[in-house]
């Protein structure tokens, strides 16, 4: 078991810049990747709006970059998963299943995982034509129909991507109008091979008994009326949930789950810092992202310093 | 090397280097453009040292076999398939911790 000054937690842009001035600041930090290493931007492609980069970087190049720049400075990067934390006790514990830490310092940088509808069918039929990533796995559609479920930015995106696959991309959300950006919007009504189910959710999806997507069942929200689409794919992207479940009952959470911030990067437990999507529900870019983990880090070595100088000298060596 | 253990498997050695083999034999599948593939490649590099001599573990490049990846309705990756006496006996679709892998395999040692 190891003692140290900071344990990062997450390898998004959050943890990995946090790390980036942890190590910088010889705090030798260590990072607990977690199963998602490398965070959202894994399963982007080209991200254009990363500032120094004009000519658009892939999202997996740019997190392989933070990453060497990390541990170019000192990070130590561990290749696990956190599956406990106890912040009520000083030095703060986090558990690996194959290890166990403590740090003076944690920085909570866990993110948002994509949010699934919560069908049983699709968690059924998940790796069977559903998808939460269509950079993985539009690959597979080539000539098929498949349908798009969402009204955000992603949706937009995920909907044009995949039409370079698929023959039909139908475009399904709950509400009339679109969340998405008006430039991504444009983007979507302008490819002739996304079609649109506004006003609509879906009810299931088809076929659990043959393990296999096979089409949905989709219901207009004001009709009420109800129809089945036939199609060989579904990609759900709806937004995400904060990763946070680790945290319950241990740092304060707003009701959507993510993690409260005050005056920078702190929680409402001293010595505790979160940075990233997981206290961010707002923003949510790479850069605003790496941005607070930046803040994190600079908030965790202050308060370092600070308990350094509070800390009484050792009675055994003081005379008396 | 952890590398060494891993096997690479083909539409052309798939009948003799799976199907036909003796023993558990444990598929990652996976392409070059799949982040979260890659993610996964420490993960099985580490199974296939940890289970060297017991079970036999390698990866399948969909890109570039296409014919594998569609004889087994491969719709999302990174997909670990595990294969024994020809028949598929265990999958897990989409990154997991190194646990969940263990335990998919220890089941049929």
């Amino acid at each position: 078991m190891s003692l140290r000054d900071v344990v990062i937690i997450g390898s998004g842009p959050a943890g990995l810049t946090a790390a980036v001035y942890a190590a910088r600041a010889n705090l030798q930090p260590l990072l607990i990747e977690g199963i998602e290493a490398g965070g959202q931007l894994m399963l982007t492609t080209m991200v254009e709006n990363y500032p120094g980069y004009r000519d658009g970087i892939l999202g997996p190049d740019l997190m392989a970059d933070m990453r060497a720049q990390a541990e170019k400075f000192g990070t130590a990067i561990v290749q696990g998963h956190v599956t406990a934390v106890d912040l009520r006790v000083r030095p703060f514990v986090v558990r690996t299943a194959a290890e166990q830490f403590r740090a003076h310092t944690v920085i909570v940088a866990t993110g948002a995982s994509a949010r699934l509808l919560g069908l049983p069918s699709e968690r059924a039929l998940m790796g069977h034509g559903v998808s939460t990533c269509a950079t993985c796995d539009g690959y597979f559609f080539r000539g098929q129909e498949i349908a798009v479920i969402g009204g955000g930015d992603s949706a937009m995106e995920e909907a044009v991507f995949l039409t370079k696959f698929a023959s039909k991309v139908t475009l399904v959300h709950r509400r009339e109008t679109l969340r998405a950006s008006k430039i991504m919007q444009d983007k979507a009504r302008a490819n002739p091979r996304i079609a649109w189910r506004l006003n609509t959710e879906v009810d299931d999806i088809k076929d659990t008994g043959q393990g296999v997507v096979t089409g949905i069942v989709v219901r207009h929200v004001e009709t009420g009326e109800r129809s089945e689409v036939p199609l060989g794919g579904v990609f759900v992207a709806i937004g995400h949930t904060p990763n946070t479940s680790l945290f319950q009952r241990q740092l304060e959470m707003d009701g959507n789950g993510y993690i409260v911030t005050h005056d920078g990067a702190k929680t409402s437990v001293p010595g505790v810092f979160a940075c990233g999507d997981v206290q961010d529900h707002v923003y949510r870019q790479a850069v605003t992202a790496a941005g607070s983990g930046c803040m994190a880090a600079l908030d965790a070595e202050r308060y370092l310093e600070g308990v350094q100088s509070i800390q009484p000298p050792p009675t055994t060596t003081s005379p008396s | 090397m952890a590398g060494d253990h891993v096997q690479t498997f083909t539409d052309g050695n798939f009948e003799t280097s799976v199907l036909k083999a003796g023993g558990p034999v444990l598929v990652d599948f996976w392409a070059e453009w799949c982040g979260p593939c890659k993610r996964l490649g420490p993960t099985i590099e580490a199974l296939a040292t940890d289970y060297a001599g017991k079970v036999t573990i390698g990866k399948l490049n969909v890109d570039e076999n296409p014919n594998t990846a569609v004889k087994f309705q491969i719709r999302g990756i990174p997909a670990v398939l595990l294969f024994k006496d020809g028949a598929v006996v265990e999958s897990v679709v989409g990154l997991a911790p190194k646990e969940d892998f263990q335990k998919a395999i220890d089941k049929h040692l």
